[in-house]
């Protein structure tokens, strides 16, 4: 899960790394308030998470508290690269900037360690530094039960050739930043840039946090750093019912069991829609394992509720799950939802293969919903449910 | 032969008593895994009944692998205890971890990756976030399906459970030698290219089998080894060519990150290496049923 900068600059302040003060509002009147509590002036940042937003227009420095309401107001609504503006962050104006670098701890999945990334070229993309100058780009494995100790702190700073007068203080930033990493189950922290100002300080000005799900069970206070507004409704009404659904863009609705053969699933329906008019995949979603009748009929309901879907697609592989219990759960399921009063009226395309395959076709045979069919191949599946949806 | 796993592999499982490791132990027993134990130091000392076999609970993994002689450790364990069953099982010395828990936070599956390579990497770890292995007729380590195929000459390694199901169902008339779920999280201790390393290795292996799927460049990598290391034909396929930018997709490692990940260049580096990569699984299994085939 990725942060907004006010929710990484929160949990930097939280671990003792040098941020400027800031707050997070979302109506252009707080602003004022907001400002004057800075001692009337600010800098107003959009909050996005996407880069460029200060080409964009999304970052305004307000002398004033009439100002800083008059840049939320053109600020708040405004559209940067897609990503619609709701919050913007009233911050602290930085004081004189003299240097700028960049500093970062992060998961290197290739060599399954952590990863230090530190330059002195710091306020542009890293990965532009690292493609055009990567001789000015330190790279530090980091031992994960060894940690940033002081001693590594130095090591980075050293390979990163930081200016002598900074070291201690770069070193320092490193440490909390890397108490950041640990203590909040970081994939990602990165501090761009980390500003040397005319006092000698260094300060973490702008910076990423990309949080691992999987630690949620350990990481109560992250659930409520999630972006409501972002979320598709129909993502966030699966998430309620703790389904594995990615909504995209196309018009066949896709339910399987297993991660990788959904996503299969969806590449070989965009295949077979490229002969039914493009037609593509609506959705991922992953039912698991054990795809009881009660957990099919909250996918179908979810999938169904999606008006841009015209067809769906079932694609089972019973693995330890035996195929007639799924074939029962599709069948209940259907019922379930009509005996709820929804609105079932779009065909079913039900490929069953694996553990009591044939039983489960069976069941869906005497079964004969008006609108299921079996298809008993995957790619054959695919191409009827493109097809359905194309006539639709 | 087989890789990783074989007819005198002694299995213990920790997490056995637990409601999902008893259903998966007696699925692994019914397909004649060697089961010697259990592990759980709140019932060390008493036994499990599985369809009348008996099962000792012991309270440590060193425990079991003195008295049993255990070299293959299941873990059913919930995540939050998951890196501290690891440490343990490295600890002891096994030389097989299988983690089959999915849910592992990355912190701690870095952690207990990087304990193992710092006691000299005595322990292979399989997982987390996957299906286990089978060698086919001798030995079942996990929870993929038992009887989906039989003993052969494919060795198939794959991220994903239900990809390997379906590519073992396919080619269910050739059979497999071992087939190795290494798991969809960002962090696993067992690759694409160890176990390729170790099916070109066996003499009972004649045709490799690679499933794939978006995030990280852990394809890339195996292609790279394929061309340098690899003898025996490969097949390959990659899931996630319609998966958007930014979006997981139902496992923790399976995201396009920027123009990184992607299935389209997993592909490209795979074919550049000489693998035939399938557009669909059948059309996977086609291929290497060609190939096969003479």
């Amino acid at each position: 899960m990725d942060l907004f900068e006010y929710q990484a600059r929160d949990l930097f302040a939280k671990h003792d790394v040098p941020v400027l003060a800031g707050e997070v509002i979302d109506t252009p009147e707080a602003a004022r308030a907001a400002t004057e509590r800075l001692g009337g002036k600010s800098v107003v940042k959009a909050q996005v998470k996407v880069g460029g937003r200060g080409k964009a227009g999304g970052v305004k420095l307000a002398a004033t508290a009439d100002e800083a309401v008059e840049h939320a107001t053109n600020i708040l609504g405004m559209d940067i690269k897609g990503h619609t503006v709701h919050k913007v962050m009233i911050a602290e104006t930085a004081p004189e900037i003299l240097e700028e670098y960049y500093v970062s701890f992060l998961l290197d999945r290739a060599n399954r360690t952590f990863l230090s990334i530190a330059s002195v070229e710091g306020g542009m993309e890293i990965e532009e530094v690292a493609a055009t100058r990567p001789e000015a780009v330190a790279k530090t494995p980091i031992d994960a039960n060894e940690g940033v100790t002081p001693q590594k702190a130095r090591e980075i700073v050293e390979a990163a050739n930081f200016p002598a007068e900074v070291a201690d203080k770069v070193a320092n930033v490193l440490v909390t930043l890397w108490k950041t990493f640990i203590a909040e189950d970081a994939l990602l922290v990165e501090v761009n840039p980390l500003a040397k100002v005319a006092s000698g300080d260094v300060i973490a000005l702008d910076g990423k946090v990309s949080l691992d799900e999987n630690a949620e069970f350990r990481q109560p206070e992250h659930e409520a750093l999630q972006d409501k507004d972002a979320a598709n409704p129909l993502e966030a009404a699966a998430k309620e019912k703790n389904l594995n659904y990615v909504k995209l863009d196309g018009e066949v609705g896709i339910i399987g069991n297993g991660a990788g053969l959904v996503m299969s699933t969806l590449d070989v329906v965009a295949y077979a829609g490229e002969n039914h008019g493009g037609v593509k995949p609506a959705n991922f979603l992953d039912i698991g394992g054990g795809a009881s009748a009660a957990v099919m009929a909250n996918g179908l309901e979810i999938i169904l509720g999606d008006p841009d879907v015209k067809s769906v697609f079932v694609n089972v592989f019973g693995g330890i799950t035996a195929c007639d219990e799924v074939a029962n759960g599709i069948v209940q399921a259907l019922k379930l939802l009509e005996d709820r009063g929804e609105d079932v009226t779009k065909p079913l395309v039900v490929r069953l293969d694996g553990n009591n395959a044939e039983l489960g076709r069976q069941i869906l045979s005497d079964a004969n919903h008006p609108l299921v069919q079996r298809v008993d191949t995957m790619d054959g599946a695919a191409d009827k449910a493109a097809e359905l949806a194309a006539a639709k | 032969m087989a890789i990783f796993l074989n007819k005198d592999s002694k299995v213990i499982v920790q997490g056995m008593t637990g409601a999902t490791g008893m259903k998966h132990t007696k699925l692994m027993l019914a397909d004649g895994t060697n089961i010697v134990g259990g592990v759980n130091p709140r019932k060390a000392g008493t036994s499990v009944d599985i369809d009348g076999t008996e099962i000792p609970v012991f309270g440590t993994v060193a425990e079991a692998m003195e008295k049993t002689g255990a070299n293959v450790s299941v873990l059913f364990v919930p995540p939050a205890f998951a890196k501290a069953a690891v440490v343990e099982a490295i600890d002891a010395e096994i030389p097989l971890a299988v983690v089959i828990t999915e849910g592992i936070a990355v912190h701690d599956s870095a952690a207990f990756y990087a304990y193992a390579v710092s006691q000299g990497n005595k322990t292979r770890i399989i997982g987390p976030n996957c299906p286990g292995l089978i060698t086919p007729g001798q030995s079942n380590a996990g929870i993929i399906p038992g009887d989906i195929t039989k003993p052969g000459r494919i060795g198939l390694v794959s991220k994903s459970g239900t990809l390997t199901y379906q590519m073992m169902y396919e080619l269910r008339d050739i059979g497999f030698s071992s087939a190795v779920g290494i798991g969809g999280d960002p962090v696993i201790g067992t690759t694409h290219i160890d176990a390729l390393a170790a099916f070109e290795a066996d003499p009972d292996t004649d045709l490799i089998v690679m499933i794939g799927e978006i995030g990280g460049d852990a394809e890339e990598r195996a292609a790279a080894y394929i061309q340098e290391n690899v003898t025996k034909p490969v097949v390959g396929y990659v899931a996630g060519f319609t998966a958007p930018e930014g979006k997981t997709m139902g496992h923790a490692g399976a995201i396009v990150s920027g123009s990184s990940g992607t299935a389209q260049a997993k592909k490209e580096a795979l074919e550049a290496a000489g693998v035939k990569v399938g557009k669909t699984p059948t059309e996977t299994a086609k291929l290497a049923r060609e190939i096969l085939g003479g």
